[in-house]
């Protein structure tokens, strides 16, 4: 931890986390309805279709807090993993409540916070608005509602979370592809899931966001894949850009201070 | 220069989808705030040059760019919030792990440096006193001018990230030009001398900062030079540069020369904000430039890490 990040406080009850195993979802969407229903996110807007798969949701936003991805992959038609040579691939994505977060970093007015379960939540009676989580964010989830002004994203249900309750999405999924406790617990059960996995010889599973020292220090919230992040529309390899602020400072104090000596330069420097 | 690496472009994404948001800022609001930062930043150096070096016309012209430019930049800045009344809640905190807050703390103590100055030289009023907030808007006026391509550098955002070492000295450049060019066109020429130097000078700086920004090989350098981006960084090169010659040739002689060449390299560092708006909002929404450059790092860092005999590494 640095000057530049604020990172993750020693103190607190033990962290909590999302471990959404991608291998269990069967894109029922029942935790994009159950977090709509008890956060009382709005509609997104009149209903859509984007007429490429089954999800017309699209993307994480300030009104999808939990947003399903299809993804529809063409395989041999012997792959006994697919029906008919096509296999799917689903994945409910959510705000990863990173360890060194952006979102949480920049913000001016410090209406996001870390909260006691270790999450990233924003505080609604705080936000003027500005929107520089918004360009901070290396996944692309928190966003402006714009006729609110404010931004918004997933809180893991920091009022249920309060009263010793998991999370919305958790208790709605029928598979347990969502699983929601103590991060360290659900490390361990990741990685005795993915090595079951690689064992089944299901060569593409990986985990995503797990590893504490990435480019984020791990994620609150990680995933279990089936193929490479960007197939979801996850980025690669993030990395929280508030990593090289002690840099970009370093570089505008000598901008700064060129500038001074350069004004005083073009004033007594030469003859008058 | 380094020449363009040939890259492999081919790269997934779930339906060619953007994987980062766009900017929720508005170009006329961020990138005309800070050309309007720049340019109050800059004109309060000139002013304190000014007051010390027997320049009252320079002077008088310089500080009051500065509290006009710093004015309307506050006010873009607070209409750019989803929540304008909440503005002082900028001030509720002091964080440095945020450019914003570090700049709204800048602000409020360059902005009533700069306009008691200015009050000060037109009235009369306290000299003494007005000459010092001079010089302390001046010195806060070093920070204006350039902690902004901090701002835009500490995000996600892959033109302005990539960007982040010479983005201060691009912007330092810039602020220098307008300020200087500003000021050649609004003062007279014999006491111009040291504003038409300040605009040839930033006009060089701006313009090889930029240059160097351009080609510093990363993919998201490609945003600079397309579309809405690259037709306004072209414009930019134009003005700048064609002023800052009309500048130095011309300027000491003519006052219409100083007025037009001066104006065009203001010109030129406004459409050069705007442009490097917008090549960020640009690499915001091709998913290439965020999963082309992490693969390959990604890529790379597994190569470094992988043993002589592949063993089944497990995936991390
Ligand atoms: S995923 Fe984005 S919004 Fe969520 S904690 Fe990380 S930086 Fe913040």
């Amino acid at each position: 931890m640095s000057v530049t990040q604020l990172g993750m406080p020693a103190i607190g009850v033990p962290r909590k986390g999302f471990f959404t195993d991608t291998s269990l979802c069967i894109g029922c969407k029942a935790c994009e309805v159950a977090c709509k229903e008890w956060n009382s996110v709005p509609a997104d807007t009149s209903m859509q279709l984007t007429g490429e798969s089954f999800d017309n949701t699209s993307a994480l936003g300030a009104d999808t807090w939990r947003h399903v991805a299809f993804i529809e992959q063409k395989v041999p038609a012997t792959d006994p993993s697919a029906h008919d040579g096509v296999k799917w691939l689903m994945s409910s994505d959510v705000c990863k409540h990173c360890t060194n977060a952006a979102c949480l970093d920049v913000c001016p007015t410090g209406a996001l916070f870390r909260t006691e379960h270790g999450t990233v939540v924003v505080q609604q009676d705080v936000c003027n608005g500005c929107g520089y989580c918004v360009s901070a964010c290396p996944y692309g989830v928190i966003d402006q509602r714009k006729e609110d002004g404010r931004v918004f994203k997933c809180t893991m249900c920091y009022d249920r979370l309060g009263a010793g309750e998991e999370p919305a999405c958790a208790k709605a999924c029928p598979t347990k592809s969502i699983q929601y406790g103590e991060l360290d617990e659900l490390r361990a059960r990741a990685d005795a899931r993915l090595e079951e996995l690689h064992e089944r010889g299901e060569e593409g599973a990986r985990l995503y966001g797990r590893d504490p020292d990435d480019g984020v220090g791990g994620d609150g919230a990680f995933f279990l894949l089936l193929d490479e992040p960007e197939t979801y529309g996850l980025p690669p390899d993030p990395v929280v850009t508030t990593r090289d602020l002690p840099a970009m400072w370093k570089r505008a104090a000598g901008a700064a201070a060129g500038m001074l000596v350069g004004a005083a330069v073009i004033f007594w420097g030469g003859r008058k | 220069m380094s020449p363009r690496r040939q890259r492999n472009e081919e790269f997934t994404s779930y339906y060619g989808r953007p994987i980062l948001k766009q900017p929720t800022w508005h170009a006329l609001d961020i990138a005309g705030y800070i050309f309007a930062g720049g340019l109050a930043a800059a004109s309060s150096m000139l002013g304190a040059g000014a007051q010390h070096s027997g320049r009252p016309a320079l002077e008088r012209s310089a500080k009051l760019t500065a509290l006009t430019a710093i004015s309307a930049s506050v006010v873009a800045l607070v209409h750019d919030l989803g929540r304008p009344e909440r503005f002082v809640n900028m001030l509720r905190v002091a964080k440095p792990t945020s450019p914003m807050s570090v700049g709204s703390w800048i602000l409020s103590v360059y902005g009533p440096l700069a306009g008691a100055s200015a009050l000060s030289n037109l009235t009369g009023v306290l000299p003494r006193a007005g000459r010092a907030a001079g010089v302390g808007a001046a010195v806060a006026g070093s920070a204006v001018a350039t902690y902004t391509a901090v701002l835009l550098a500490d995000t996600a955002v892959p033109t302005w990230h990539d960007a982040h070492e010479v983005l201060p000295f691009v912007f330092a450049g810039s602020a220098a030009a307008s300020a200087g060019g500003v000021a050649a066109a609004l003062s007279p020429v014999v006491q111009a001398g040291p504003a038409r130097r300040m605009a040839v000078g930033g006009a060089v700086l701006e313009t090889v900062m930029s240059l160097k920004m351009e080609r510093s090989g990363n993919l998201s350098t490609e945003t600079l030079h397309q579309g809405r981006a690259g037709t306004l960084l072209r414009l930019s090169k134009a003005c700048t540069v064609g002023g800052a010659v009309g500048l130095a040739l011309g300027g000491r002689h003519s006052r219409l020369v100083s007025a037009v060449s001066g104006a065009s390299v203001a010109a030129g560092s406004a459409l050069l904000r705007f442009g490097i708006f917008e090549a960020g909002k640009a690499s915001t929404i091709d998913p290439k430039y965020v999963v082309v450059p992490q693969r390959e790092r990604l890529e790379a860092r597994e190569a470094a890490a992988a043993p002589a005999v592949s063993t089944q590494a497990p995936a991390k």
